[in-house]
């Protein structure tokens, strides 16, 4: 009967970012979503349970309300949702959250895995799980796209840039997952149902022991100083042509014209 | 100001430690101060030579056979210790899936920042360190300095262009790995094919994306690399949906600066686009005239692909011969 936390990031709906006329981007009012690859290590603690007959909770830190996506997680599966909800977490990076996420697994107890994504949609900085596992002192495998749990064995196949590896581990332990280790469901209207009826539990930073010193711009090892949206300077030439051969002749002339192709 | 002793790069991968060295060179040149390159693994003898003739000032050498390319405990231990004794300021790692890892354990064990991905790094007039990454799956690039020490940064291929070797002096140290039990157990490896592997590497990348209806009808994209001496890459639902290919190109897979790339068939999401907007020249080919891909383009073709890349083909072999 594993026990399974999944580290779930409220993240920023990337696709509806926009800058504004400095180029600054807009974050403030942009909708939020559980960050994709999440999805992923929540669905696959789902399966794990289902198979295994376990418990699945996830936990969340966030500065903003991160409750009706929680409850998205609950009606996919999850049977609790921990969330450490406090203004003192702005301006955090990932040295301020991973701590205060490891306060809040000492805290939840017991478990045999946790499931992050490869990386959160909005930050992408790959960083959270290497650096739980450092500071809960247990094993972690990157990159994973394949899980098998028995017992206390795990076994996972990592997805690297030139190679696969199967790498195993003792429990307890943490996995971050990629996109293709399955396709996540979409919950029923009577899952959703009875999510609404499982437990979120609030905390706050007290609630956890944590002080200041340890989160915001004091806890944290990095300090933003510009955020902008990237130029795009293209020149969007449109080669037109009544024949695919008249394009492909205009488009190879002027690829010759670049210089790049030929000598 | 701050007062800065050491510049230290780190990776697995003998092409990215090459540029990360140049990268560091131009660091510590700035800030006058010594770049040091740590070398573990098999063979290190045979390397160290060559990290001094590429621009770093010393070596560790750390000789370790039974080390596989995972950055297992023994890596990390050896590196983390180094960095107590040795107090580098700046660490750079080399931006692969293991070196990130690698890099965000070392954050954790020294309580510091990490940055990943870098596409730049500089040091300003006041000394600190300075760097630019992608974010928000490539809608934004945010600027961003350390507040605590050592300041550890990992930097993908390509981003920099190694040096010139040139003879140099420097000095090699041969040190030990430290030795700790490692905690997973690597059972087996395959390798994935090594065709598009490389595409970092290619001067012009031919990309496919679904638009493409089997893998089979990737055969004019092979030919149109072939003539053109370049290389196939595709879209991650290609790579890891149809397992077409292993490599994909974007935000999750490789990062390309070829000087052309032509996009067949890819609608141009934000995430593919993260790994190849720093294309020299964009060639888009796509049958819908309101893709994304268009946005990113310099040459637009609004057409079949199928019909469009065996013209091309055709165009191409009549031109070059
Ligand atoms: C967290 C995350 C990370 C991701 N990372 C990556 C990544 O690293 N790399 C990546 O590529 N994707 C990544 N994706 C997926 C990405 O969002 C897109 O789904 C993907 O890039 C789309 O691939 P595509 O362009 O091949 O397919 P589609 O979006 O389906 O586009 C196909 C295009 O082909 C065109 N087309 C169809 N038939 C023809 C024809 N006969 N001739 C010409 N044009 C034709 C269509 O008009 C369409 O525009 C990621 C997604 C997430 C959520
Ligand atoms: N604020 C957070 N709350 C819960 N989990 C998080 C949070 N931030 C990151 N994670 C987890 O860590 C993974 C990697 O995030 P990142 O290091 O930001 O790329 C995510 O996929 C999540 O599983």
């Amino acid at each position: 009967m594993p026990r399974i936390i999944v580290c779930l990031k409220q993240a920023i709906d990337v696709s509806q970012l926009k800058a504004d006329a400095n180029g600054r981007l807009i974050t403030a009012g942009v909708s939020r979503k559980i960050s994709d690859f999440d999805k992923n290590a929540l669905e696959e603690a789902v399966r794990l349970k289902e198979a295994l007959d376990g418990e699945v909770v996830t936990v969340t830190a966030s500065v903003e309300d991160a409750k009706t996506t929680i409850r998205e997680a609950l009606a996919m599966g999850g049977d609790k949702g921990y969330f450490i909800n406090d203004e003192a977490l702005q301006n955090s990076d990932t040295l301020a959250i991973s701590f205060v996420l490891a306060e809040a697994i000492k805290k939840i107890g017991q478990f045999d895995l946790i499931l992050c994504g490869e990386a959160s949609i909005d930050g992408f900085s790959a960083q959270v799980g290497p650096r739980l596992a450092e500071l809960l002192n247990i094993p972690v495998i990157t990159y994973g796209r394949k899980i098998c749990l028995e017992g206390s064995v795990l076994t996972v196949e990592r997805i690297l840039e030139d190679r696969y590896e199967t790498v195993k581990a003792s429990t307890p332990a943490i996995v971050t997952v990629t996109k293709e280790i399955n396709e996540p469901r979409i919950p029923s209207l009577m899952a959703i149902m009875k999510a609404s009826k499982k437990e979120i539990v609030t905390w706050r930073l007290t609630d956890l022991g944590v002080s200041p010193g340890k989160v915001g711009e004091a806890g944290s090892g990095i300090r933003i100083l510009d955020v902008k949206a990237p130029k795009v300077e293209r020149r969007r030439v449109l080669i037109e042509g009544e024949t695919p051969n008249e394009i492909a002749e205009k488009l190879v002339k002027s690829l010759i014209q670049e210089g790049v192709v030929g000598r | 100001m701050k007062e800065y002793v050491s510049v230290w790069v780190y990776s697995e991968n003998n092409n990215l430690m090459l540029e990360l060295i140049s990268c560091g060179r131009s660091l510590s040149d700035t800030l006058k101060i010594e770049l040091t390159a740590v070398l573990i693994g098999d063979e290190a003898e045979g390397k160290a030579d060559k990290l001094v003739k590429y621009g770093a000032d010393k070596v560790f050498m750390i000789n370790h056979p039974t080390l596989k390319e995972s950055p297992d405990e023994i890596c990390l231990a050896t590196l983390t210790d180094l960095i107590a004794t040795h107090k580098p300021e700046i660490l750079l790692i080399g931006s692969t899936k293991n070196g990130k890892e690698l890099a965000s354990r070392i954050a954790a064990r020294l309580e510091t920042g990490c940055i990943q991905d870098c596409s730049y790094l500089t040091i300003n007039g006041e000394g600190q360190l300075i760097t630019k990454r992608v974010v928000y799956s490539g809608n934004a690039v945010v600027t961003a300095t350390f507040s605590r020490s050592p300041h550890i940064a990992t930097v993908p291929l390509r981003t920099f262009e190694k040096l010139e070797p040139t003879e140099r002096k420097g000095n090699i140290m041969k040190l030990e790995a430290k030795a700790v039990k490692p905690r997973l157990d690597v059972v087996s490896v395959s390798k994935m094919e090594v065709t598009d592997v490389k595409v970092e590497e290619a001067r012009i990348v031919i990309c496919g994306g679904r638009g493409i209806d089997s893998k089979e009808d990737f055969k004019p994209l092979k030919e149109l690399a072939q003539i053109l001496e370049g290389q196939v890459s595709n879209t991650r639902p290609l790579a890891e949906d149809r397992k077409w290919f292993s490599g994909w190109v974007g935000l999750s897979g490789k990062k390309i600066k070829p000087t052309v790339y032509i996009g067949c068939g890819i609608s141009g999401m934000i995430q593919h686009v993260a790994g190849m907007r720093d294309s020299k020249i964009v060639v888009a080919i796509n049958k819908d005239p309101e893709a994304a891909i268009f946005e990113f383009a310099d040459y637009m073709v609004v057409g079949d692909l199928y019909e469009i890349v065996p013209a091309i083909v055709k165009e191409l072999k009549k031109a070059l011969d």
